[in-house]
């Protein structure tokens, strides 16, 4: 009895040393990610200083980027940036969900179903300079001759072009999870909507999409993130130019593009100091969007 | 009890190494920066390979320099490491000494050299043009330029490609009524600096307006990303226009207008007229933008690359072999090591520039004593 009575003591021990060791690694972990998203902000307030305090608020709202004349302001970058993502977001919305209803309600199983599910994953696997290519090639000579149909100066490339794009490359987030989100609506309430007479595309609309909502509205928000940071395939398209877009078929310019574009080549402090600072919006301007988003899903859920 | 309290020492161990790693290469940007020197010079020198040199900066000779250096490894047994990460980047490696040499398209700039703290040699390696190439399938006539309408056009002023002014130093050449679609680069560039620092020599409106610079402010026009980038968009845009390197445009076969000197002479940009326009009279210090040069039978946007080295070669302990092995490499560069340029569509040294480079690599000193 004792004997028993010491080794069941040992052993309860035992496993909660283990318990606490592990809770208290996972803490560690998910810590550490917090401390490296506060340094990269901190990294970049400070590393931003110079033209923070040199240009100030002008840096925001500021209309000339100016390497030469050591003027810098983001606004065109920031108004880039935000259209391409938005128009991008808008085009990609339909096909992302119906892709979503299709493969999560009509063929959620089958050899066709898998097949079309692995090549959506694989537009979000094919690296972003191919999408660049892609565009520069194939679609911005479509999108010429369309310009050209519709009497606006031919360009080819542009912020249109762009979002094109952008909209492409970030089917597959809200696609994916959407599909998820909707095989995960209970089959009792789709039937009991059924029972009641509910026809296929009002079960969808009445009580697949209802219930799925926060879920959908997730998959954008993780393709906004995308599309804000998306680089290499936007400045290929783009047009590049620090000149305020008057349309949706100019040319323009975003803010990780600067960036990427003018850091290798950036001489002079102050100009360095800017691109960070640019980076900086970039950050901020990635937070803020998010915090808007989960504020929506939070409503959307507690309807 | 006892773990939990260990798992939060841990913890607060954790944050404190984390917040202090993040904060001290921020805090003091600059010094970040000499303290990768201290920890990087004492690996050139601990390294003690004095048979492998170091060297960073400009893409545009990269090319070149492979080929140099390879030619010279043969021969030496010396090898030479080259980054090709821009010029702007070399200058920093250079300046946080953790190359032997840097590579750039421009003279170090005030702000540049001051950083650096103690004098920097420029030692041209060879010189490269800028060549304006245009799309108008219709022509089959070389387009020819002149300064005051290449600037019209980059500023704006001349939109359509039958406009008056091009069709007068054009006689005969039959212009469509095509608009002009403007392409430039969209990341900092050497080339852009040739191109902007020759617009700003030859047009008071575009020093004003714009200026010269790696990156400027584009009055008009689209970018591309690197030559190949430009380069596309001339090739797809009917009506397009815009500035490419010589030996990119060779390569790709693209059709490229002659731009009249300071002599008044048309030139189309090649090798020869490239060259030509370095064999002129030089500073001392070859500190010089070959832009609107004033040789007759020179090409007029052009520019040096230059190699830059420390004037005073011991400093982080190098060995004085080590010194005498990169001095010798550059002295070899600009002399034999020319011969394979040409076949690169690089331009090689004008004998004028030959002659000022060597005596510029004959003032570089170990201890105060020269080298060479």
């Amino acid at each position: 009895m004792n004997v028993w009575k010491s080794i069941k003591i040992k052993r309860s021990f035992r496993q909660i040393k283990m318990e606490k060791f592990f809770k208290g690694s996972l803490v560690l972990i998910a810590l550490s990610i917090l401390v490296l998203v506060i340094a990269f902000l901190f990294t970049l307030i400070v590393q931003s200083l110079p033209s923070i305090k040199a240009l100030g608020i002008s840096f925001l709202f500021g209309k000339t980027w100016d390497p030469v004349a050591n003027v810098y302001g983001t606004y065109p970058f920031l108004l880039g940036t935000l259209l391409t993502s938005f128009l991008a977001l808008l085009i990609s919305i339909p096909f992302s969900f119906s892709i979503a209803i299709f493969l999560g309600e009509y063929y959620p199983r089958g050899w066709f179903s898998e097949f079309l599910k692995n090549s959506i994953d694989l537009i979000a696997a094919v690296p972003s300079v191919i999408y660049g290519f892609w565009g520069l090639f194939v679609l911005a000579p479509l999108v010429r001759s369309l310009e050209l149909k519709l009497g606006v100066t031919p360009y080819g490339i542009g912020i249109f072009t762009s979002a094109l794009i952008l909209a492409i490359m970030i089917i597959p987030y809200a696609a994916s999870l959407g599909r998820e989100m909707i095989r995960m609506v209970p089959s009792s309430l789709k039937e009991a909507a059924y029972s009641l007479g509910a026809t296929r595309f009002e079960v969808i609309r009445n009580v697949i999409l209802p219930y799925s909502k926060s879920g959908l509205f997730a998959g954008v928000l993780l393709s906004l993130g995308r599309a804000l940071g998306e680089t290499m395939a936007v400045t290929m398209v783009i047009g590049n130019t620090s000149i305020i877009p008057k349309s949706i078929f100019d040319p323009g310019n975003t803010m990780a593009s600067v960036i990427a574009n003018e850091f290798t080549e950036a001489a002079s402090s102050l100009y360095l100091s800017s691109l960070i600072e640019l980076g900086l919006v970039l950050f901020l301007v990635t937070v803020i969007i998010n915090l808007i988003g989960k504020r929506i899903i939070k409503r959307f859920t507690a309807d | 009890m006892k773990i939990k309290s260990k798992i939060k020492s841990a913890i607060v161990a954790a944050l404190a190494l984390a917040v202090t790693g993040s904060i001290t290469p921020g805090c003091n940007g600059n010094s970040g920066k000499e303290s990768s020197s201290d920890s990087t010079s004492s690996t050139t020198s601990t390294n003690g390979d004095d048979k492998t040199l170091l060297g960073a900066g400009s893409t545009f000779v990269y090319p070149l320099f492979s080929k140099q250096f390879s030619e010279y490894n043969k021969l030496n047994g010396l090898k030479i490491n080259y980054q090709s990460i821009g010029s702007g980047g070399g200058i920093l490696q250079l300046t946080n000494k953790t190359v032997d040499f840097g590579d750039s398209d421009a003279p170090l700039t005030e702000e540049q050299a001051q950083k650096m703290g103690v004098p920097a040699l420029h030692i041209p390696m060879c010189s490269g043009a800028v060549v304006i190439s245009y799309n108008l399938p219709e022509v089959k006539d070389t387009l020819k330029l002149n300064p005051e309408v290449l600037a019209d056009i980059f500023l704006g002023k001349i939109t359509k490609w039958n406009d008056a002014k091009i069709s007068a130093i054009n006689t005969g050449v039959k212009l469509p009524a095509t608009a002009i679609v403007i392409a430039h680069r969209s990341d900092g560039s050497g080339t852009t600096n040739i191109f902007t620092d020759y617009l700003s020599k030859i047009n008071d409106e575009w020093k004003t307006k714009v200026g010269k610079g790696t990156a400027v402010n584009w009055p008009q026009g689209l970018g591309g990303k690197g030559n190949e980038g430009v380069a596309g968009l001339v090739k797809q845009t009917p009506g397009g226009i815009g500035y490419i390197e010589l030996a990119y445009a060779i390569q790709n076969k693209m059709s490229f207008a002659k731009i009249q000197n300071k002599s008044g002479n048309y030139i189309t940009p090649d090798i020869a007229s490239t060259s030509a326009a370095s064999n002129v009279q030089l500073p001392a210090d070859s500190k010089i933008f070959l832009g609107n040069t004033d040789a007759a039978n020179g090409y007029p946007i052009s520019g040096f690359t230059w190699a830059l080295i420390y004037k005073e070669q011991n400093y982080s302990s190098r060995s004085q072999e080590r010194a005498q092995n990169l001095v010798k490499l550059l002295s070899w560069n600009i002399h034999d090591g020319q011969q394979y340029c040409e076949g690169l569509h690089y331009a090689p040294l004008s004998p004028a520039a030959v002659s000022i480079a060597e005596a510029i690599l004959k003032s570089a000193t170990f201890d105060g004593k020269p080298i060479l």
